[in-house]
């Protein structure tokens, strides 16, 4: 096993967890400002991935691809706070659950009946494809180093907007008091339509750049909601410094696990029995470091005492 | 109160005519399905055990519904192929006696829980949730790589398990064994809701300090209320196991412990024929809306949204009115 | 529960023995809904479009959707069997479906017509006589592409599946005809998407040609990932991430590549030619390898109806093993334990205008049967 290999798998653990983390931010700060388990996230990745994949097939452009994608999720994000969400803030997490649930269901079966049961096509565009040279004789696939970068940017925008921005001190004080942002004179339903929608943006703009380079189909949205749930639950419900650190973990465990677990037990095992001991390990992985980080930290890393 | 005692009456005379009439018309498929029914009300009822009474929001139970699936799979495939399930240090040999079967069925998925409950009630609240999701998880993707029972395949049987003096393989004789299950089980909760135990739990629920303040322990009463609960999942999952005369990973999905929430929440949160009614009712939407059309989820999915919006405390709080609390 | 389905019920049931007429009623299990909705939307298509083409009243088929979900395909079993009285079932998409349907379907005297699994228990020890595969047996697209491998000159092939019974049985039917050197063995978790870390691996071996089996949409993100990751190893695989539903969504990832396959829509009859333009004029799109099997196996079951009645359960059996149908595959027959002896081509992905598709550039298997049929005891 060389160290170029081991490089790669962790750019590649790297850019998963930077894609993670687009999902995972919606749905913590959703967790954190509105105190919703939104189940229905994975449906708006879905739902920006399709967007995206209609508007390149009519216009060919990837950028309005992406452009489409924002747009539609966040105006399906919207639509559902406006019509169901907004119902739910003060439900118990049981009522969410089961209501968001449904919403699965619903937007799943409507998408396939609107664009049929086939997978739908989308490609990186041709100035993204192929790969670069990076230093050291490293190989990799520029498509996917655009991903990090993108990731990244979101990542820095997102901690400036919070940090900096009026919008930013409107969530961080809607986080600690809900009660007080309103005796402040600020309009509680439009913040929360708009921190929806964000979520909700990021949701469709990570199932856009990721559908390019997977398949575009219904369903797609449910394993990756899974995960991100995984790694807000390990970084901290709320907090988007541990969603961002939560989704690198998961990221590289899940990569680096499914890399070396089959060849840590090709040291005492047959190839077979050691391929398939630690295939089935490193499934397990994720949510073996999920249920480690919460024995030690209930609340995840950065979930506060 | 009254009202809820008439709906509860009217359930379980309703889960009795239904294949009775069935079985004089000659169709053992409607039989089939209440059958469906009574097991996910016995599924519905092992979680609202947790979730009804104590407050623990477990989005894993499925776990404990295919631990006892595999359970009844594994001692029945062993049985069939006259193979030992283990030869060393001791002789084990599969059997498919559906009683022994029940038995190691309940005992294993409780002590699963009893594992499971003992490290995430640690935590609370979300977490609580994520986290028998993660163990959920875990589980269903062990099953699919094991590859010695079928992995994603599933192990198949190919006829029920025995009960003394009974044939199984004839559905309305089925039908009889579950149900007087279901009635074990709902008068055994029912007992369980009013023991100082039961009301102990309610009580934590509601107020942890005040029954620390009495000398108990919320967490050990937690934990309790977690293990039985399980256990009664399990059973359900060994007999869905031999209904279906098969048994596979997609029993311990998430989406399998989505819907068993669904038949508690459907029927209404923390009240004993909750579940029962929530399972009939599931049971009958998944059968009569899937005739309607190739995207009859939409109008599942509708129909839950309802339910969660507008009816506040299920069939049952529509119904029966909302005497008992459901904070 | 209401009433209604009560007096539903009791209704069918009363035509049920008023109206016993002759012919034969068909039970269609598949997955109509869900992930995985195209495959049993193809076959279901295809069987009544033979059905429909035949002109034939005697004939009856009951369409339900298993979801995908093994519990929901054993009910329906159950519904059809008990309920509907069917004598014949068919639709299974997925091998593990049909390990929960099929040996309690048989076991109840039904015919049970495989248009898509061919799991290897029902091949081998579990076989039935009343279980015909009208498909293939689960491991021989593989076994074709091994020997596919050999003729094309590979001697290090990478090779990469799911970790699930039908990933291992394809990387054992590849390696079962396979003469050269594994560079590498990996299995994938099941309903994977991303495979950087499995084409990383690929990369640093010294593979000098790559075979997988990933099904559905496992494959078109691994195709798709492929061609960006700058690796130009030959690849080679099953049809099943090249069929004529899934090949649009994957695009130029896939021109060249080569696939085996029982059928492709340039095999050379007139019955394949007329039924690849009937179907196109009827659905609006090219058939599959699916449509296919589902096409022919309505027009076995009714070219068994011609020469035998289904009440007599020996001379049906017979007539069912003669397989004396003209299939769209040209040559078809039955292997003792009732699984297809047939050719397996090597199809390339070519562009047809707009339209993605396969042509076939040479026979992978001549005659090909199964591994498992020594084992079967009928």
């Amino acid at each position: 096993m060389s160290w170029i290999l081991l490089v790669e798998q962790t750019l590649n653990g790297l850019q998963f967890g930077v894609m993670l983390f687009l999902m995972a931010a919606g749905l913590t700060l959703i967790f954190g400002v509105m105190g919703l388990i939104n189940l229905v996230h994975g449906s708006l990745y879905m739902i920006g991935a399709f967007a995206a994949a209609a508007v390149a097939a009519a216009t060919g452009s990837f950028l309005l691809a992406l452009i489409a994608s924002l747009a539609a999720a966040a105006a399906a994000g919207v639509v559902v706070e406006t019509t169901v969400i907004r119902r739910l803030y003060d439900r118990d997490h049981l009522d969410q659950v089961l209501a968001t649930f449904a919403l699965i269901l619903i937007f799943s079966e409507g998408t396939r009946w609107v664009f049929g049961s086939f997978p739908l096509f989308l490609d990186p565009p041709d100035y993204l494809s192929g790969s670069v040279s990076l230093p050291f004789g490293i190989e990799y696939s520029r498509y996917r180093l655009s991903l990090i970068v993108v990731g990244l940017a979101v990542a820095a925008g997102l901690f400036w907007m919070i940090a900096k921005t009026r919008i930013g001190i409107r969530i961080r004080a809607g986080e600690n008091d809900r009660e007080m942002i309103g005796a402040l004179g600020i309009d509680i339903s439009s913040l929360y339509t708009l921190v929806f929608a964000l979520g909700a943006a990021l949701a469709g703009l990570a199932g856009a750049l990721i559908g390019a380079i997977q398949s575009v189909q219904v369903g797609m949205g449910e394993p990756v909601l899974i995960l991100a749930f995984v790694v807000i639950v390990i970084g901290g419900i709320g907090s988007i410094k541990g969603a961002l650190i939560g989704a690198i973990l998961v990221g590289l465990t899940d990569t680096l696990g499914g890399f070396l677990l089959p060849k840590l037990f090709a040291l005492f095992l047959s190839p077979s029995a050691a391929t398939s001991v630690g295939s089935s390990l490193a499934s397990m992985s994720i949510y073996i470091l999920m249920a480690g980080v919460l024995l030690v930290r209930p609340k995840g890393l950065f979930g506060g005492v | 109160m009254k009202r809820e005692f008439l709906l509860n009456g009217g359930l379980l005379i309703l889960l009795v005519v239904i294949p009775a009439v069935a079985w004089f018309t000659d169709e053992p498929f409607l039989i089939t399905l209440v059958t469906r029914a009574v097991i996910f009300s016995i599924a519905g009822i092992g979680l609202n055990f947790a979730l009804g009474f104590g407050g623990l929001v477990s989005f894993g139970h499925a776990a404990f519904f295919g631990l006892g699936g595999y359970a009844m799979g594994i001692l029945a495939y062993h049985a069939q192929t006259y193979t030992p399930m283990l030869e060393w240090p001791v002789l084990v040999e599969g059997t498919n006696s559906m009683m022994i079967i029940w038995v190691i069925a309940i005992v294993v998925s409780a002590l699963a829980a009893l594992a499971i409950g003992a490290l995430s009630l640690r935590t609370t609240g979300v977490y609580f949730i994520m986290i028998t999701l993660a163990f959920g998880q875990m589980l269903y993707y062990f099953t699919i790589s094991w590859s010695a029972y079928g992995g994603e395949d599933g192990l198949s049987i190919y006829v029920r398990n025995g009960f003394p003096g009974l044939n199984t393989m004839d559905p309305i004789q089925f039908f009889i064994i579950c149900y007087v299950l279901l009635l074990v089980v709902v008068y055994g909760v029912y007992r369980a809701e009013k023991s100082p135990f039961g009301l102990m739990l309610q009580a934590a629920r509601q107020n942890e300090d005040r029954v620390q303040a009495v000398g108990q322990v919320p967490y050990r009463l937690y934990l309790t209320a977690f293990t039985i609960s399980g256990a009664i999942t399990g059973l359900a999952g060994a007999l869905f196991a031999d209904l279906n005369r098969f048994v596979s990973p997609s029993m311990l999905s998430w989406q399998t412990s989505g819907e068993i929430m669904i038949f508690v929440i459907l029927g209404g949160v923390g009240r004993v024929f909750g579940p029962v009614a929530g399972a009939a009712l599931f049971v009958l939407l998944e059968h009569s809306l899937g005739g309607l059309s190739e995207y009859w989820h939409i109008y599942l999915g509708a129909i839950l949204l309802g339910v969660v919006l507008f009816a506040r405390g299920g069939l049952f709080g529509l119904i029966a009115g909302r005497e008992v609390a459901h904070d | 529960m209401s009433l209604k389905p009560l007096l539903a019920a009791i209704c069918t049931a009363a035509l049920a023995t008023g109206a016993q007429a002759e012919g034969l009623k068909v039970g269609m299990i598949t997955t109509l809904s869900g992930g995985g909705a195209g495959l049993g939307i193809d076959v279901r298509d295809g069987f009544v479009l033979a059905v429909e083409q035949s002109g034939r009243d005697d004939i009856e088929v009951v369409v339900e959707d298993d979801q995908r979900k093994p519990d929901i395909a054993v009910q329906l079993a159950d519904k059809l069997i008990q309920s509907e009285k069917v004598d014949v079932l068919t639709g299974i998409i997925w091998s593990n479906l049909a390990m929960a349907v099929v040996p309690g379907a048989v076991a109840q005297g039904k015919f049970y017509l495989s248009p898509n699994a061919g799991p290897s228990p029902l091949a081998g020890r579990g076989c039935h006589q009343n279980y015909f595969n009208v498909a293939w047996q689960n491991d021989n697209l593989h076994e074709a592409a091994g020997a596919h491998a050999n003729s094309t000159g590979y001697e290090k092939t990478f090779i990469l599946a799911p970790n699930y019974p039908a990933g291992k049985d394809a990387l054992a039917g590849f390696k079962r005809f396979y003469e050269g050197d594994v560079a590498g063995e990996i299995y994938t978790k099941l309903g994977q998407t991303d495979y950087a870390s499995e084409i990383a691996q690929i990369r640093a071996s010294d593979a000098d040609s790559v075979f997988f089996f990933l099904p559905g949409g496992m494959g078109i993100s691994f195709l798709k990932q492929y061609a960006d990751s700058g690796v130009d190893l030959p690849v080679v695989g099953p049809a099943f991430s090249f069929d004529q539903g899934i090949l649009q969504a994957v695009g130029d990832a896939a021109l060249g590549v080569h696939n085996t396959s029982q059928w492709s829509k340039d095999i050379d009859n007139p019955t394949n030619a007329a039924f690849v333009e009937s179907f196109q004029a009827k659905y609006g799109r090219l058939p599959s390898l699916y449509a296919s099997q589902g096409f022919d196996t309505a027009n076995l079951l009714m070219s068994a109806m011609d020469s035998a009645d289904v009440t007599d359960q020996d001379a049906f059996r017979e007539a069912l093993k003669a397989a004396n149908f003209s299939s769209t595959r040209g040559d078809f027959e039955f292997g003792p334990n009732h699984h297809p002896i047939q050719d397996i081509y090597v199809r390339e992905v070519i562009k047809e205008g707009d339209v993605y598709t396969n042509r076939i550039i040479s026979v992978g298997l001549e005659d090909r049967g199964d591994a498992y049929a020594a084992e079967c005891q009928m």
